[in-house]
């Protein structure tokens, strides 16, 4: 059985060891990889108990369970933070274990095990504070019987209770190992409970250093793909040519039988739908499985969707634009078509986006086995919830049998919020009756990808005889990242309860801005929802909706003269709707958003510093990453431009963001710069083309994200103004292309609608 | 069966002699601090040490490596404690951390040859290594920090 990783040192949970709230069972939990606790794990209640995330050992040392997929945004650490504040424990004993797919590690506001949308630290937020606080009240009241003076007399801090009068003091070990620090704490007790106020905080607003960091430093740290099991077997992938649609006619293994440890050849039988044609070579080494795989000779149906290109997908997104049926209404504000007749000047434009790859380091894997009635899956996932019930399925079993063991994440972005790794790995198990650990090869994992869907969106804007925005109508239309997951939940009616909507395929097109007359649709593409199916990738829909929505308001400043900086913070005036207060997550509205592009504005020098020849500066202001939930987002882009060869040298990117409350400094400034990059990687490096039904791009010569030699100048404002903490991991990238784009037209009058911004889009755009 | 010293220790395994030195080390001897990220030397995840050059093990079969001396992330320093290893943690260089066991690895390389190198050579040697994260910034501040304590200023 492979080793269960604890970061900081396994702390010594004993019997004496006391967890804040909840039954023993909470405390096994965490430590789910040893199969004997599968049947205690089997047993648990499904009810929630929103104090089952840490333990304390009766070494003092503090395990938080962390329920949130750890994939590099430090969001373990940033969960013992919130309860090392609250609890006064010392940061060096704090330490973090990944949770089961036990419910009870459900997160407090989504309802369920899902790690994604940049809402990890503001959901978690309270909840994690409050655990941290029930524990340090339990050890002073503790405290107080064994010192027999009263708890009012008590302080904790540093991972002591102290009583000043007499000098003396107790560790929280000592405490713990008293075994009096034993209450269980109910939801209305944990509600009960005073925070500290933003001012007695000595925690939170540090730059501690990350808990999961060291191991990333000495090979130590385990991913999906490091796990092991005694007798297991190797998986590997021959998948057909097409992305979606195919069905397996015959497979011909004989040469695959002279391969030394081929094991067999699996057709996945997968009754999610998720996968199709896919099947695995299984043999007893990775080398075996692959060339097994190569050696396999099979005859596939390719399915309907064998014929279609980026190009057809485009074709069909404007025929659907054109018929206009389809549409279904996201945001209905005044009459725009009423409005659109009194125009003196109309604007319209199509913005467009092309297939990218989330492509994270580790490729896709999981290690799956049956053991005692028991399916074990090893594997780092961002949706432990569906991934349960996806092997479930597959396995043929009731989900409580499925047992997921989370690991580290090499990558997320998005990518493993689908859960299709699952699959072939299950079949495979199943069909050999060993363990497999199968391993998507680079090609695989970008064949298959659920990538961010080509968009094609249509604009148009309606400008009075002054200059003024009297109307816009936006259409959005592309595959939808979420409808596939066939959870109703996460759909919304249309304003005219015609439909329902992915939310995730629109969500910024209902910016913050004062505009009258304002429609959004939203299509959903059946062509590329088919051939093409599409996920969550970093920042979802507001990296395509701004990327027109922010265009657009570069497009109307200039053809009404007005200075884009100037016409923004204008319409930013918090008027009406736009005033925010939708507590606690997005008071003060578009005011902050102005704020937010004046900090960046004021520290790029845009309008104050002298520019060379062909150089220009870009603005663009977001409020990804939903209308709910948003993080008030600005950059200024500097842009050089060779005029002969179009090609498009980003010099700086200044980049504002208000966060509310920082939990820690550095790591955001960590997020935002990985995510910085990865807007410019998105907007002038990556892309994926489809034709004949499959992704051309498979491996990392032809997809291209952005290496050290690319790397732009970055400077980065944190905005930490007291208000509520929000998510920082993903709203920068949908600033970064606008922004380089409208200083791309700055510089040399090139106005680019498609990404990413090639040399000879550019040229192309100077010509026009 | 072939003999691979790998940190100093001899291994012998059964395996064809054209299999990739990556999977040896990951799979067979369960050494899992080197990465599989491409398969195809286009991202550095998988990099060794082969005689102290920085190598892609992919790219290796474990016949090419048979007789010389393999230093994974492992091995690196008995006990994590490199100087590149500890600006790593100095400057909170990994985020999801897969990739970072082969940036370090490239990075030692260098500093082994050039204990002051400029920021244009760091790219220069550092290039072929991808971050998905991008943490490319924090890499070439912990290589500036690393070099300069090997240095001893």
């Amino acid at each position: 059985m492979t080793k269960h990783q604890t970061i900081h040192g396994a702390p010594n949970l004993s019997r004496r060891s006391f967890v804040v709230g909840t039954a023993a069972t909470g405390l096994v939990l965490g430590y789910t990889a040893f199969p004997e606790l599968a049947k205690s794990l089997a047993a648990a209640p499904a009810n929630f108990e929103p104090t089952a995330w840490y333990a304390i050992g009766n070494d003092g040392k503090v395990v938080v369970t962390v329920g949130k997929a750890e994939m590099g945004q430090h969001i373990s650490s940033t969960m013992a933070q919130l309860i090392a504040e609250e609890l006064e424990a010392s940061w060096k004993d704090m330490s973090i274990v990944l949770a089961s797919n036990d419910p009870k590690y459900n997160d407090p506001v989504i309802g369920v095990q899902l790690t994604g949308g940049s809402y990890s630290t503001e959901m978690n937020f309270e909840t994690m504070c409050r655990a941290g606080a029930a524990g340090r009240l339990t050890l002073i009241k503790a405290a107080s019987e064994m010192l027999g003076v009263p708890e009012s007399e008590l302080r904790a801090s540093e991972s002591r209770v102290h009583h000043a009068k007499s000098k003396r003091s107790l560790s929280y070990a000592e405490i713990v190992k008293s075994g009096k620090a034993n209450k269980v704490w109910t939801p209305d007790e944990l509600k009960a409970i005073t925070l500290k106020t933003p001012d007695q905080r000595t925690k939170i607003g540090q730059s501690l250093p990350q808990l999961d960091i060291p191991p990333k430093t000495n090979g130590t740290c385990r991913y999906g793909i490091d796990a092991f099991v005694p007798g297991m077997l190797y998986g590997k992938l021959a998948l057909p040519p097409v992305r979606a649609g195919a069905t397996v006619k015959s497979v011909d293994d004989s040469a695959a039988k002279k391969v030394p440890g081929f094991v067999k050849a699996v057709v996945v039988d997968d009754k999610t739908g998720t996968t199709s044609g896919w099947v695995v070579a299984v043999a007893s080494s990775y080398e075996g499985a692959k060339k097994a795989a190569e050696a396999l000779k099979i005859d596939w149906d390719k399915g309907p969707y064998a014929k279609v290109s980026n190009q057809s997908i485009i074709d069909e997104s404007r025929r659907l634009q054109k018929e206009g049926t389809e549409g279904l209404l996201y945001v209905k504000d005044g009459d725009s078509a009423a409005a659109m007749e009194k125009a003196a000047k109309v604007i319209e434009a199509e913005y467009l986006t092309t297939i990218n790859i989330h492509a994270p380091m580790e490729p896709m894997n999981t290690l799956a086995f049956e053991q005692n009635g028991t399916w074990h899956i090893h594997t780092g996932n961002q949706f432990n919830t569906r991934t349960t019930a996806i092997a479930a399925a597959i396995a043929g079993v009731d989900a409580k049998n499925v047992l997921i063991h989370q690991y580290f994440i090499g990558g997320g972005f998005g990518r493993r919020l689908e859960s299709d790794m699952v699959i072939p790995a299950v079949a495979a198990a199943k069909a050999v009756g060993k363990p497999v650990k199968l391993i998507y090869a680079r090609e695989d994992d970008m064949q298959m990808d659920f990538t961010r869907p080509l968009t094609y969106q249509k604009v148009k804007v309606g400008l009075d005889a002054d200059g003024k925005t009297i109307a816009m109508e936006h259409d959005v239309i592309g595959a939808w990242p979420t409808v596939h997951w066939g959870i109703p939940a996460f759909l919304v009616p249309s304003v005219d309860k015609k439909g329902k909507i992915d939310p995730y395929a629109a969500s910024g097109a209902n910016y913050w801005y004062s505009i009258p007359n304002h429609t959004v649709r939203n299509f959903m593409n059946k062509l590329a929802e088919n051939a093409t199916p599409s996920g969550q990738l970093r920042s979802v829909a507001p990296a395509w909706t701004f990327w027109a929505v922010e265009s657009t308001m570069d497009e109307i400043a200039h053809a009404s003269g007005q200075d884009p900086v100037e016409m923004r913070l204008k319409l930013l005036d918090g008027a009406g709707g736009n005033a925010g207060g939708d507590a606690p997550w997005n008071v003060g509205g578009a005011k902050r958003l102005a704020n937010a592009l004046r900090a960046a504005v004021g520290r790029s020098g845009y309008g104050a510093i002298k520019l060379g020849a062909n150089e220009g500066m870009g603005v663009a202001c977001v409020s990804s990453q939903e209308r709910t939930f948003p993080t008030w987002t600005a950059c200024v882009a500097q842009v050089k431009v060779d005029p002969r060869s179009g090609e498009v040298t980003v010099k700086k990117l200044t980049v504002a963001m208000d966060l509310g409350t920082v939990v820690n400094p550095d790591g955001v400034r960590a997020q935002i710069e990985g995510s910085t990059f990865w807007g410019y990687s998105l907007a002038m490096l990556e892309s994926a083309t489809m034709e004949n039904g499959g992704i051309q791009q498979r491996n990392f010569d032809s997809y291209t994200p952005m290496r050290m030699s690319q790397m732009p100048e970055l400077d980065i404002s944190i905005i930490a103004n007291g208000e509520p903490a929000v998510g920082c991991g993903e709203p920068a990238v949908t600033v970064i292309a606008p922004a380089i784009a409208n200083a791309v037209f700055n510089a040399v009058g090139a106005r680019v609608r498609s990404l990413p911004i090639t040399a000879e889009a550019v040229k192309a755009a100077m010509k026009a | 069966m072939i003999t691979l010293n790998i940190n100093g220790h001899d291994h012998s395994v059964d395996v064809p002699n054209d299999t990739p030195l990556l999977w040896v080390i990951r799979e067979h001897l369960q050494m899992t601090g080197t990465k599989f990220g491409c398969g195809a030397g286009l991202c550095g995840a998988c990099t060794v040490h082969l005689n102290g050059e920085a190598v892609r093990s992919c790219q290796t079969s474990a016949s090419q490596a048979a007789g010389k001396k393999i230093t994974t992330i492992e091995g690196l320093d008995p006990n994590g404690q490199h100087p590149l290893q500890r600006a790593w943690i100095a400057e909170q260089v990994p985020q999801c951390g897969y990739c970072q066991s082969g940036q370090i690895m490239q990075a030692a390389s260098l500093l082994a040859k050039n204990p002051d190198p400029t920021k244009a050579e760091i790219v220069a040697h550092m290039d072929g290594n991808l971050c998905r994260c991008m943490t490319y910034a924090r890499i070439q501040r912990a290589i500036l920090r690393a070099a300069a304590e090997v240095r001893g200023v």
